[in-house]
């Protein structure tokens, strides 16, 4: 995992610093090293190749111009995801505007969870698929994911945002975070299970 | 006394248990459940591994043409609105 702070000699804290202190390069440095993460966020939100280019560029120049109301209390890591996430809802509630189920809107609770395939997984499923076939198995289970799920999961688990940032993030309750996370999990569980699971082994072979 | 959690129950917790976020004792409830109950813990083992998968994916780099209109963008973005700390008062729209 390459995530925030300090390795492989990027840190995160002395290039804010630098940038707020108006050095452009230290800016630039921050920009190129969460591109990618904040990309994929926003292809995996929108689903649109260029809504996605468009909340890239959004994100960064929002930065840019708030950077001195950034405190510095999170991450910077944990900041841009926000600006981002919050660009992606806005592409995708105005596409979706007249027919969808806005995404703060109550849905499932999670109260009736049920786990179907229940199938023990080849020991090495990242090795029996090539790494792109692997990409697309993930991006075709994540985007099967109704939106309020889908998105939940993408700050919790994919940009390892905590619950109460993720909840702070999307404007949801802790509760409505908590229930979504299980659904997604499970959701996400059964279809990889799908196709990960050993050669042999049917649904409820344990019971 | 021993209570015995159903699998429901079981499952309703599955977030906090693979987050690690449970009191001691209930952590204990649910790990006596997932050791006698082979279905719980296929699901709790295949859910883990679900996150490691996902987790574990690197992300692409952003195709050139698109990273190169970006850093276009913000360089634009840094001449016309200058240095980030002289611009305090055009952050405050």
């Amino acid at each position: 995992m390459s995530t925030p702070a300090t390795h492989n000699g990027f840190d995160e804290a002395s290039l804010v610093a630098r940038a707020k202190a108006g050095d452009a390069n230290a800016f630039s440095e921050l920009v190129r090293h969460y591109d990618r993460r904040v990309f994929r966020m926003a292809k995996q939100i929108t689903q649109n190749d260029d809504d996605a280019e468009d909340v890239l560029q959004e994100a960064f120049l929002k930065a840019y111009t708030h950077l001195d109301d950034f405190q510095g209390n999170s991450k910077f890591y944990t900041w841009i995801v926000r600006i981002a996430v919050n660009e992606a809802l806005m592409k995708l509630r105005k596409r979706r505007s007249d027919r969808s189920v806005p995404l703060d809107e109550p849905i499932d609770t999670g109260e009736d969870e049920v786990a179907r395939e229940i199938a023990v997984w080849d020991e090495n499923p990242e090795e029996t698929y090539s790494r792109e076939e692997l990409a697309e198995l993930l991006d075709e289970a994540i985007q099967s994911l109704k939106p309020a799920y889908r998105t939940v999961f993408i700050l919790r688990d994919i940009e390892e945002l905590s619950i109460e940032e993720t909840a702070e993030a999307l404007g949801l309750s802790i509760s409505a975070v908590k229930s979504r996370l299980l659904r997604a999990r499970l959701q996400l569980r059964e279809k990889l299970t799908r196709q990960f699971k050993r050669k042999g082994d049917d649904a409820f072979a344990y019971l | 006394m021993t209570r015995l959690l159903t699998c429901k129950q079981f499952l309703r917790d599955l977030n906090d248990y693979l987050d690690q976020t449970l009191d001691p004792a209930t952590l204990e409830e649910l790990q006596r459940h997932v050791n006698e109950c082979p279905n719980c813990w296929v699901v709790c083992n295949t859910t883990e591994k679900t996150l490691k998968v996902f987790k574990g994916f690197e992300p692409q780099a952003v195709p050139k043409d698109i990273q190169d209109r970006l850093m276009a963008a913000i360089e634009k973005k840094m001449q016309e609105e200058g240095p980030c700390c002289k611009k305090k008062h055009l952050a405050k729209e």
